[in-house]
């Protein structure tokens, strides 16, 4: 079980390292004013759970996770992307099937859920965001939140297509 | 008769002082609120780390002969069966770490950890098992006072550099001030006994040392 969380841990590093320094190297000069795509945050797909369902909210919530979706070089936004959400929260650790939940974009490019409040673990009071739907290349984002104590937090995607 | 009496207040002054240092971060960690949302693995992998930065300042204090009541010879024996407890802790803390999460104990292991304060930890771990399994060997190594003195001191150093800027760095259970203290109380301990030892002089051993 191990084995493979790392494999594919190691994949998606070292494709996130060829994309920032590929890409940027390669493609930078030719568009200079296009958006970078957001590189994969380390330990990002940390306790991934593949396809986590649609949810309303994450358990009871109390505690909002945002943010935008947008397309690598324009910047337009994009509308009905999947994100998928999970955290060590009050009402479950990282791993655990409760924890886990998804939304979409609405026509601005911006997603809202609602979740259990977050609280430190391993040390960083942080989320894990994920858009992992194959029309563009995955992402995994580990924002830390400035305090414990704040009860919402974001994070922004700009997709490249696949 | 009043120095007698002032004797032995100081030693258990010293003492008292030593179990406060360490039990008053233990049981204000104890009191953290975050223990109601970790299951007992964590639980004990925190307070493993915990113990584990205690038995750091007890280090010091021991081979330096500060703790009253113990002869030279009984401080080093401690010293070493410490040095021992430590290692367990420290086991303890990353397998219990590793158990609650596997992917962030292998990141932290690998140093691609997200987190600043996990090379630090991890460092400090490999210096302690370098130490405990230098210290088991050193009879069959041979290694006279003096070798062994130059390969632990920058290993020790390590391991109290390395572990008080990763317990410093860390969001979790320790409470802020008697965290800050603790760590300080290590640092100082470590300087003190390095000053008062002169271990860095090239020659000679001191009181109790073998060969």
């Amino acid at each position: 079980m191990t084995t493979i969380v790392f494999n594919r841990r190691t994949l998606l590093a070292a494709g996130g390292a060829v994309l920032a320094s590929g890409v940027s190297g390669l493609l930078l000069p030719a568009r200079a004013e296009g958006l970078a795509p957001t590189p994969s945050m380390r330990g990002g797909t940390n306790n991934y759970r593949e396809g986590a369902a649609i949810v309303d909210r994450i358990g009871k919530g109390g505690f909002w996770m945002t943010g935008t979706v947008r397309r690598a070089g324009d910047g337009a936004p994009l509308a009905g992307q999947r994100i998928q959400i999970w955290a060590h929260t009050t009402e479950g650790q990282e791993h655990e099937p409760q924890s886990h939940g998804a939304t979409l974009t609405d026509k601005n490019g911006v997603f809202r859920l609602e979740m259990p409040q977050i609280i430190p673990v391993f040390g960083q009071p942080h989320g894990h965001l994920a858009y992992d739907s194959g029309e563009f290349k995955a992402v995994f984002l580990r924002p830390v939140m400035r305090s414990a104590k704040e009860t919402s937090l974001e994070a922004h995607f700009v997709l490249q297509p696949v | 008769m009043p120095t007698q009496q002032w004797r032995s207040a100081r030693t258990a002054l010293i003492w008292v002082a030593l179990a406060a240092a360490i039990g008053v971060p233990i049981a204000a960690a104890a009191l953290s609120p975050l223990l109601a949302w970790r299951d007992a693995v964590y639980i004990l992998a925190g307070f493993a780390g915990i113990i584990a930065l205690g038995l750091v300042l007890v280090q010091p204090l021991l081979i330096g002969g500060y703790l009253p009541g113990l002869s030279a010879y009984r401080g080093r024996r401690a010293h070493h069966w410490i040095g021992g407890a430590l290692v367990v802790a420290v086991v303890l803390h990353v397998g219990g770490l590793w158990f609650t999460s596997p992917p962030d104990m292998i990141d932290a292991l690998t140093f691609s950890s997200p987190t600043p304060f996990s090379p630090f930890g991890v460092i400090a771990m490999w210096a302690i098992f370098a130490v405990a399994i230098i210290a088991a060997l050193r009879r069959r190594l041979g290694l006279r006072a003096r070798t062994w003195r130059i390969v632990h001191m920058p290993l020790a150093i390590v391991i109290v550099a390395g572990s008080v800027v990763h317990a410093i760095l860390i969001e979790g259970t320790m409470e802020t001030v008697s965290k800050a203290a603790l760590c300080a109380l290590v640092l100082g301990a470590t300087i003190k006994v390095m000053v008062d030892l002169q271990v860095w002089r090239t020659r000679g051993t001191l009181r109790g040392e073998n060969r």
